[in-house]
């Protein structure tokens, strides 16, 4: 698997994710600064990193979706290359257009970092397809703007359409429905709020996120 | 030319922050306060003669997150 994970100014989870690809891969992931226009040929799985992506100016993600880097993600999400947003990222594929919703304040406006249950809300997707349905997890959460919301036309159709791939076993930060993560249409595209880059090995507090990458690794390579 | 956009939150898409800062008015002692909205405010110093529909076009395409938020343009002439 070719992995490559995207670099902003402000990103911050960007390492995280690429020694959790590397450890599951066996590859290096290519790091993609920014401003550049192209991804490395042969790319076949992309990650958008957390952090604070040009210090959150405007609004989260709002910069990072109009850098030169994200017109590549979106045609290569467009051929159907996986890609994967995680808490800031996610915030970015929502600002890009490529997931629906917005990600706003957390209801009680307080930066929540802890670990919450999820559940596994749809266990066969390119993302989840290591999990069992209806799994119980624990994902650590790391986030001022983690308050998912969309119209309810919206979000009954992603629950219609089997694209709500996490919930929040319990309320976290106001989010609709306890959404925690989405899926796009066609399903190569996951964003979540949660990190699974940070419980990849038993040092880590638990390696719920471990086979997240596992099954892109089965599926992809 | 200078013109100002004001970026509010769509009716109906719950404001926290506005909520905040109804409670801290009320903590305050102001009553009579039925509700807060916070929004954005935005000034532009624009080349003469850019059209209404290009900073429209700015609006849409990075200003305001049409999911959650609208825009109004307010043109400065003189200023």
């Amino acid at each position: 698997m070719n992995s490559a994970v995207i670099v902003f100014p402000g990103s911050n989870c960007d390492r995280d994710l690429a020694v959790a690809l590397e450890q599951v891969t066996g590859r290096k992931p290519a790091m993609v600064w920014h401003k550049e226009t192209e991804l490395p040929e042969g790319t076949d799985f992309i990650g958008i990193p957390g952090g604070f992506s040009y210090g959150d100016y405007l609004r989260s993600g709002a910069m990072a979706a109009r850098s030169p880097i994200m017109r590549a993600v979106t045609d290569a999400a467009a051929r159907g290359v996986p890609v994967i947003g995680i808490c800031n990222g996610f915030q970015v594929l929502t600002e890009t257009g490529l997931l629906p919703g917005a990600l706003m304040r957390n209801a009680g406006l307080s930066f929540v970092c802890r670990p919450v249950r999820l559940r596994v809300e749809n266990s066969q997707s390119l993302f989840t397809s290591q999990y069992d349905s209806r799994e119980e997890i624990l994902f650590p959460v790391a986030h001022h703007d983690g308050n998912y919301q969309a119209d309810e036309a919206t979000l009954d159709r992603l629950e219609g359409q089997g694209r709500v791939a996490f919930r929040y076993l319990d309320a976290v930060n106001g989010s609709a429905r306890n959404i925690a993560g989405i899926l796009n249409d066609a399903g190569n595209v996951l964003g979540l709020m949660p990190h699974p880059e940070r419980v990849i090995e038993p040092a880590h507090g638990g390696t719920d996120g471990r086979r997240l990458f596992e099954g892109l690794l089965a599926t992809v390579a | 030319m200078k013109a100002r956009v004001f970026i509010t939150l769509k009716a109906g898409v719950l404001d926290p922050q506005g909520k905040a800062i109804h409670h801290a008015l009320e903590g305050l002692g102001f009553s009579g306060v039925n509700d807060v909205r916070a929004g954005k405010l935005i000034e532009l110093d624009l080349a003469d003669g850019t059209s209404d529909s290009d900073i429209e076009d700015m609006c849409r395409k990075l200003l305001a997150n049409t999911v959650i938020e609208n825009f109004r343009i307010e043109r400065l002439e003189d200023a």
